[in-house]
């Protein structure tokens, strides 16, 4: 996918050690000092919320945990906010919004 | 001048919106006045309850039985506009002597006529599954019903307004136009506007728009606090409550009291409720309050330990020292009437109310004896107690 | 009780709320000037939105590059960590005010952890004073202080467009904190839309970190700052910084449009293209200018700048309507607010930018720590900086059509997906004139972000075609009890009622 996909981990003066997250039970690379949406977007996955009135996908907007729409549950804590949350080895996160097997890699 | 008409309404909020409603339904016209827009005082600020379950045996229920005829016959078809949901209500016990003490109301209701089934442990948590496992049992409300209550008022206005009421926002009352005794119109920043019925709809303010009328209506503001959590899937089917809540609505303690009231709504939240006390129009917020709350409702749905509340609001409940609303023409004033202190229970009652009011207004004879509720039950003139003004927010 | 504890009590001087460069200026000020300072952020790490930077615990030393003001930056830290290791500053990361209360005391915060700790935090300790960034967040608790400086900053301001709902669409400041924080791009190629001097920015540290951006719409014309030239010379780094982007923009080829918007986000699940179009001055669309940018990863909106409003607002501080027609709150010469013990500092005074924020902060910091007067050599620098701040607000004002752009079933509040018809047949059927009558009858502003971003629109919205969000309708949308999430658990156990 993109550059910043693989890049995550590559940035220069950025470390080179990875970390695995499981993404709707499904193993994800992270990188450590990524938000939880900055390593879902660095896998090319933009939605992982669904509304709950149109069952609309959502993700990150606001970026800075002002607008509440990267909800997302993380090691069981429901409703977190993606852009806030750092990533940690081993960590569990659930979306509510169905991921197509092409969105992931 | 402006135009006059036959019937004045004071106040757009649920009560006012209903007898303006209701009045052009009887053929009379009618003027709708707010110092702000509809539906912006206590409507605004609390849960919009149709109870038959919490209510004093005598006319309170009966005035509360006829509005919910009311609600399922008159205003049926627009049930969707207001979100009206017959979602029932269930009361809880948690200890044995409260299980007892519901057993006796619940016995009592029945022989009024009220629809009350008893829930055993078994079948309680059938109806609610997430409820504390210290609950015993309770009794299940089927009549109690819940609307949107801002939608009601404002929709009411709109269809109101589509009948041929007119209606004006932003138009606060100054003044009663007088001719000796008798109440003959109202003055306005806008100009004066006469009427055959001035309706005093004001709920919390309504005691301090008597006073500029020169009669006493005591009405006093109870604050109560909401909180609201963030939207959930479906967790609360019922509108649920704890035993303790009946004596709450019923007491006149100054004090901060609560008792849980958890509910959801079609938006997914659930609203936490309830306290009630009396230190006036003090919007400060009260953390002792929140945490009453907090503790109340985690006590009924321990899974409420985790969930996020998102915001809380506060509301007025306007209430009469023997808790019977005032309604009807207040024979000190010849003109005047009121329809006002209907306490916790406005959004309930304001359908019947609305429509016994405009009855009387038109000179027929109220489908229900009013008598109980009438202003003069005050007596004299003196002693007017005015509420100090504030504007609403909620 | 040591700070981070559920439950624990901070006793402090000065507390200050935020540690961007407002809150920072504000915390060091403060604690220089003697006083015990406890600094509250819900940030994981000093340096707020403007000089967020990747968690130290990855990136220890961070060299800077893509910030401005950063030697600024350098500064403020290296004395915001002396003190703290004086123990002068008492710093609390990761927690936000549910709820601020004004005392006999004088002011009372009760704070929530802005991320839920993980279980594995549980048993952490306490990031050691001086040590750098915090080790993720505190326990929620509470902080009293004899006064408090307010420096809780902004986020950008949202128009709705058709679209603008879907994955992908994100605000201008979300792609450059995405950038700032993870050190890489939320996708690869941008437009980025709306107004102000903000964009060049955002787009030009797109480009810097390799992604293509494909245009920067700009609804405004240059030609809108002829009338503000004296104010922009007053303040010459303005003009340095701006050099610098048009370097960049040159270097990078991003075309820089003007008088042209975005009118709708193309895309079923997720954003993958635009249509633009031409505007007239007033923001109608000129017919026969429409255009389209295909192959869209991602797009930035930013009209300019939403103070944080819900603490000055709680607390009962007086505010008005700024240039921007931003709700702001009042301040006198030593940025204290109609609150006696309360000052306000950064974009909650006013949109200026993060220098003006410097200054504001070091001013109210010392005048909280002590009764002082503004230094005059201060206060002449952010009177320059204010008049640059207003000569940009007017050169790049919200298009006043901008209503026009919106189709019937447009979203305007994204938590509660209530379109744009719902809002105006409230408005005109039911009398929802302000942002508090049309929450009621729509839930527009009812969700969890409670109108912090449909807000202004819906405020603009329910006052009627081609008219602007009144104080009073902003000041109702930030009327926010809550001022973040909180358990209801974390209620129940509040311990004092002061």
């Amino acid at each position: 996918m993109s550059t910043q996909a693989q890049g995550a981990a590559e940035t220069p003066g950025g470390p080179t050690v990875e970390l695995t997250l499981r993404f709707d039970g499904r193993p994800l690379k992270a990188a450590p000092g990524q938000s939880v949406g900055g390593a879902l977007a660095a896998h090319g996955i933009t939605a992982w919320r669904s509304t709950r009135k149109g069952a609309r996908p959502r993700g990150l907007f606001c970026g800075i945990g002002v607008c509440f729409d990267c909800l997302v549950t993380v090691d069981g804590a429901a409703n977190q906010r993606a852009c806030l949350v750092e990533v940690r080895d081993g960590m569990q996160i659930d979306g509510s919004y169905p991921q197509a097997e092409g969105d992931r890699q | 001048m402006n135009a006059s008409s036959d019937v004045l309404v004071i106040g757009a909020g649920v009560i006012g919106a209903a007898t303006a409603y209701f009045a052009a339904q009887q053929g009379l016209t009618v003027t709708v006045l707010d110092k702000g827009l509809p539906a912006s005082g206590t409507s605004s600020a609390c849960e919009g309850n149709i109870l038959v379950s919490d209510k004093e045996l005598g006319p309170e229920l009966e005035l509360t039985r006829y509005s919910l005829a009311v609600w399922h016959g008159d205003l049926s078809e627009h049930k969707k506009l207001w979100e009206f949901e017959s979602k029932g209500g269930i009361i809880v016990a948690s200890r044995e002597s409260s299980l007892a003490s519901l057993h006796r109301v619940m016995t009592v209701q029945t022989g009024y006529g009220v629809a009350v089934e008893e829930l055993d442990r078994d079948a309680l948590r059938e109806a609610e599954p997430h409820i504390s496992p210290e609950a015993l049992g309770g009794a299940s409300y089927r009549e109690d019903c819940q609307v949107q209550p801002m939608l009601v008022a404002a929709h009411l206005v709109r269809l109101a307004t589509e009948a041929g009421v007119r209606f004006l926002a932003e138009t606060p009352v100054t003044g009663f136009l007088r001719s000796g005794d008798r109440v003959t119109g109202v003055r306005t920043p806008r100009g004066d506007f006469a009427a055959g019925a001035v309706v005093n709809c004001t709920g919390t303010w309504a005691g301090e728009l008597a006073a500029l009328a020169g009669v006493n209506v005591p009405v006093l503001p109870r604050r109560g606090f909401v909180m609201v959590t963030e939207p959930l899937p479906p967790m609360v089917h019922h509108k649920v409550y704890a035993a303790e809540y009946i004596d709450n609505v019923g007491s006149s303690d100054a004090g901060l009291q609560g008792s849980p009231v958890v509910e959801s709504t079609p938006g997914g939240n659930i609203l936490i409720g309830s306290t009630r006390e009396r230190v006036g129009f003090d919007r400060s917020v009260s953390t002792s309050a929140l945490r009453l709350l907090a503790r109340n409702a985690t006590a009924l749905f321990p899974f409420l330990e985790d969930v996020k509340a998102i915001r809380h609001y506060h509301g007025f409940r306007p209430y009469c020292p023997d808790h019977l609303p005032v309604i009807g023409h207040d024979d000190r004033a010849p003109g005047l009437w009121h329809a006002a202190g209907h306490e916790g229970a406005g959004i309930g009652l304001s359908a019947g109310t609305g429509k016994l009011l405009a009855q009387a207004i038109g000179g027929q004879s109220p489908d229900l004896d009013l008598s109980p509720f009438a202003p003069a039950r005050f007596g004299s003139p003196a002693d007017p107690t005015p509420a100090h003004h504030e504007e609403a927010t909620a | 009780m040591s700070p981070g504890k559920v439950g624990s009590i901070m006793k402090a001087d000065v507390a200050v709320v935020g540690a961007g460069p407002a809150g920072l200026a504000a915390a060091v000020a403060a604690a220089e000037a003697g006083a015990l300072v406890a600094v509250v952020d819900a940030g994981a790490q000093p340096g707020g939105q403007f000089w967020r930077h990747r968690p130290e615990t990855v990136v220890p030393e961070p060299d800077g590059s893509g910030h401005h003001g950063w030697r600024s930056y350098v500064d403020l830290r290296a004395r915001f960590d002396a003190a703290r290791r004086r123990g002068q500053i008492i710093y609390l990361p990761g927690l936000q005010v549910w709820m601020p209360e004004k005392n006999d005391a004088g002011f009372t915060l009760h704070t929530t952890p802005a991320v839920a700790r993980a279980r594995s935090e549980d048993a952490a300790t306490n990031d050691p004073a001086g040590s750098g960034a915090g080790n993720g967040p505190a326990g929620s608790g509470t902080v009293v202080a004899r006064r408090l400086v307010l420096c809780p900053g902004g986020y950008d301001r949202q128009l709705p467009v058709p679209g603008w709902e879907l994955p992908g669409v994100m605000a201008a400041g979300g792609i450059q904190a995405f950038l700032k924080g993870n050190g890489t791009l939320p996708g690869r190629r941008f437009v980025v839309a709306g107004t102000g001097p903000f964009l060049l920015p955002v787009a030009a540290g797109i480009a810097e970190a390799g992604g293509q951006v494909l245009a920067v719409l700009e609804s405004s014309s240059p030609a809108a700052w002829l009338p503000h030239l004296r104010a922009a010379a007053g303040v010459p780094e303005k003009a340095l910084e701006g050099a610098e982007y048009a370097a960049v923009f040159a270097r990078h080829r991003i075309p820089y449009r003007t008088r042209s918007i975005v009118t709708e986000i193309l895309g079923q699940d997720r954003a993958s293209g635009v249509r633009t179009a031409k505007v007239d001055a007033d923001g109608r669309v000129r017919p026969g200018t429409e255009g389209v940018y295909d192959d869209v990863d991602v797009v930035g909106f930013g009209w300019g700048f939403t103070p944080q409003m819900e603490l000055p607002v709680a607390l009962g501080a007086d505010t008005r309507l700024d240039a921007d027609g931003s709700l702001v709150g009042i301040v006198d010469e030593r940025q204290e607010s109609s609150i006696p013990g309360l000052f306000l500092a950064g974009e909650v005074t006013g949109v200026g930018g993060a220098s003006l924020a410097v200054i504001e902060g070091l001013t109210a910091g010392a005048a909280a720590a002590r009764e002082r007067a503004a230094d005059k050599a201060d206060a002449s620098r952010a009177t320059r900086h204010r008049r640059f701040a207003e000569a940009m607000h007017h050169a790049h004002p919200v298009p006043a059509a901008w209503q026009e752009w919106l189709t019937p079933d447009t979203t305007v509040c994204r938590c509660e997906e209530v379109t744009a018809s719902q809002i105006t047949e409230a408005r005109d059927t039911l009398g929802a004139r302000d942002s508090r009558s049309l929450k009621s009858f729509t839930r527009a502003g009812m969700g969890w972000c409670q109108g912090r971003v449909c807000g202004f629109a819906a405020g603009c919205l329910a006052a009627g075609q081609r008219v602007s969000a009144s104080a009073q309708s902003l000041s109702d949308a930030a009327k926010r009890p809550l001022g973040a999430p909180v358990s209801i658990g974390e209620l129940a156990s509040l311990e004092t009622d002061s």
